[in-house]
């Protein structure tokens, strides 16, 4: 499913160049609930960035569903995000202009998928967050906890290879933390791979397997 | 459908800031829209003007007639012989005083023959025109317009009243309809109006002789002018011995070709000008899709993040520009219609109708098009190129 060898990733600030990812290998199975913690500063967002195709890393290589990704253009990243990856955000990101059902719509519109299939995958998505009643309202009508399950909907509806979660829980009160978790491990039970990335050890007990990074190296706490 | 629809929204969402932006290209198209407008409204009434002193009329003008002088008889017979040439009336005036019991008025005296009124389109209101056996005979008889009977005799039913020019006695025997207030009668003056036959007016007046120096031709049906044209020159050179100097030609036609340069080239000065505020506008448009994509930064990292390529993001921003652009069009169409209603209403009667130019409008709304592309490809670019993660994390 995911294979990362010998991947680095190097920033150059000022004079020094940091190693946000130092040769970091991985591998995430299909059907897996990973989670993956670290600290601030870890190189936890820089490994996300990478394994949500939204960077590319500097040397080593990344296998996705057994494709190499580094050779892609950027077209063929954000054809690789929209069909393959389904992003979870910690502050949510959705669209404020669009209600929910649009937002969950949106990646199916760059798929290209018909009206009709897509008002019926919407529906489906929104009804497995818990959330069609909701489906007109904008997103500043919904609470956090809504919000992210309106963000989780957007990252099922393309029936994807990979969730990946950053901080899902990181702006929710502990209560909806804990809802939206259990949602997590019925997607988990129901079959789908998770990559959760966090810095919370409660949060991260939860998954399947945890994985710790620290200075760009990642290292197997439990399998 | 679906990305005008979101461009329409994201419009709506700043609907001040829209306006204003707008401002600059509905102005423009007013600009643009208006002044074409007023220039090609007023060119084609007075161009109708000039039509109507006689638009399907060549006037032919003998200056050195080589010692063969143009006779009636001749035009008869070119009339006659070539069926392209429908109608030849000569052209001779004369000033005279005319009388009728003890009302005096000063005359213009035309010196006409049957043909006259086919090719000046007279209508009669009771009568008849002058006949071809009144040129023959030289008869005293004349056809006045209604005014004149009016304001001279004092009644229009005047048929077989006689009226005197320079002392000689004429029989009304026909009645015209009064042309409109139209530039013909303002150019004479006030001066009162009698038709009486070629041959009479030679009678009348010493300084028209027996030759022809200046004649009409109407073209026939089915013909054009310019074929009339090209027969009559034909004809005035042979006789004329080659020589093109000896006659002249012109037509209405040439007077109204002259209004159409000159409108043309308003058109272009005026045109140009309104499509430089149009431009200022497009820069207006692409200054606050700068700002928008700008602002919108993180919006377009999500729109990447889940997969939205270059060109998707491209196409939004350029949609959004374009829609922002022709909703100013329309707009300033509008406006330019009401403004073209009050200035209709204001001027009623100057008799020009101020209406919207369809050209023009077609024009605007294809110029308003080019602009927002031109001037919102540069702000879609610079969000289309953006990366997703810098987006992304762009103000937290």
């Amino acid at each position: 499913m995911i294979e990362l060898r010998d991947v680095s990733k190097i920033y150059q600030i000022g004079d020094e160049r940091v190693h946000a990812l130092d040769h970091a290998n991985l591998h995430v199975y299909p059907k897996e609930f990973v989670s993956i913690i670290g600290p601030s500063g870890s190189g936890k967002s820089t490994l996300m960035n990478i394994i949500g195709c939204l960077d590319v890393a500097d040397g080593g290589q990344y296998l996705l569903d057994g494709m190499p990704i580094e050779a892609y253009s950027e077209n063929e990243l954000a054809n690789v995000r929209n069909r393959k990856i389904g992003f979870v955000f910690q502050s949510f990101n959705l669209i404020a202009k669009l209600s929910a059902e649009e937002n969950v719509e949106l990646p199916l519109i760059y798929q290209g998928v018909k009206r009709a299939e897509r008002q019926q995958r919407v529906h489906e998505a929104l009804e497995r967050v818990g959330l069609s009643k909701r489906a007109k309202h904008l997103p500043t009508e919904l609470s956090g906890g809504q919000q992210q399950r309106v963000a989780v909907a957007r990252a099922l509806v393309t029936k994807p290879s990979l969730i990946l979660a950053d901080e899902p829980t990181g702006n929710l009160d502990s209560k909806t933390s804990r809802e939206i978790m259990q949602m997590f491990q019925e997607l988990h039970e129901q079959g789908n791979t998770i990559v959760l990335i966090t810095h919370d050890n409660d949060i991260a007990r939860q998954a399947k397997r945890i994985v710790h990074i620290l200075d760009g190296r990642l290292t197997e706490v439990s399998l | 459908m679906m990305a005008v629809k979101m461009a329409l929204r994201s419009i709506g969402a700043n609907k001040m800031r829209a306006a204003l932006t707008m401002l600059g290209i509905i102005i423009g198209v007013m600009a643009l829209v208006v002044l074409v407008s007023l220039v090609d409204s007023a060119t084609s009434s007075i161009t109708s003007e000039v039509s109507s002193l006689g638009s399907s009329l060549l006037t032919v003008r003998v200056s050195d007639d080589k010692g063969i002088p143009v006779k009636l008889q001749d035009l008869e017979n070119w009339v006659d012989t070539e069926p392209s040439i429908a109608a030849m009336a000569p052209y001779a005036t004369s000033t005279a005083t005319g009388k009728f019991g003890t009302e005096s008025a000063d005359f213009n005296v035309y010196g006409v023959t049957q043909d006259e009124y086919k090719i000046q389109s007279m209508q009669l209101i009771m009568g008849r025109f002058i006949a071809a056996s009144d040129v023959k005979n030289s008869n005293r008889v004349c056809v006045i317009p209604e005014g004149t009977a009016e304001d001279l005799i004092g009644y229009k039913d005047c048929l077989g009243k006689e009226i005197s020019l320079n002392g000689i006695k004429y029989t009304v025997v026909g009645v015209l309809e009064d042309e409109e207030e139209s530039l013909a009668t303002i150019l004479s003056g006030g001066m009162k109006t009698a038709y009486i036959p070629y041959t009479s007016l030679m009678r009348l007046s010493t300084d028209n002789g027996s030759t022809i120096s200046t004649f009409y031709i109407g073209a026939a049906e089915g013909y054009t002018l310019d074929q009339a044209e090209e027969v009559m020159k034909n004809l005035l050179l042979e006789r004329f011995n080659e020589d093109d100097d000896a006659f002249s030609i012109s037509s209405q036609n040439m007077i109204e070709e002259a209004m159409g340069r000159i409108s043309n080239f308003l058109n272009i000065l005026l045109g140009g000008i309104a499509a430089i505020s149009l431009i200022v506008g497009g820069i207006g448009i692409m200054n606050i899709m700068l700002v928008t994509v700008t602002e919108r930064t993180r919006e377009i990292g999500i729109r990447k993040a889940i997969g939205a390529s270059r060109r998707t993001i491209l196409v939004q921003f350029l949609i959004e520009a374009v829609v922002l652009c022709m909703l100013g069009c329309a707009l300033g169409i509008f406006v330019s219609w009401g403004i073209l209603q009050i200035i209709s209403a204001i001027t009623v009667s100057a008799s020009i109708s101020f209406r919207l130019n369809g050209r023009v409008v077609v024009l605007s709304v294809l110029f308003c098009f080019l602009i927002g592309v031109i001037f919102g490809l540069y702000p879609a670019n610079k969000a289309a190129k953006m990366k997703p993660i810098d987006a992304l994390h762009y103000g937290g």
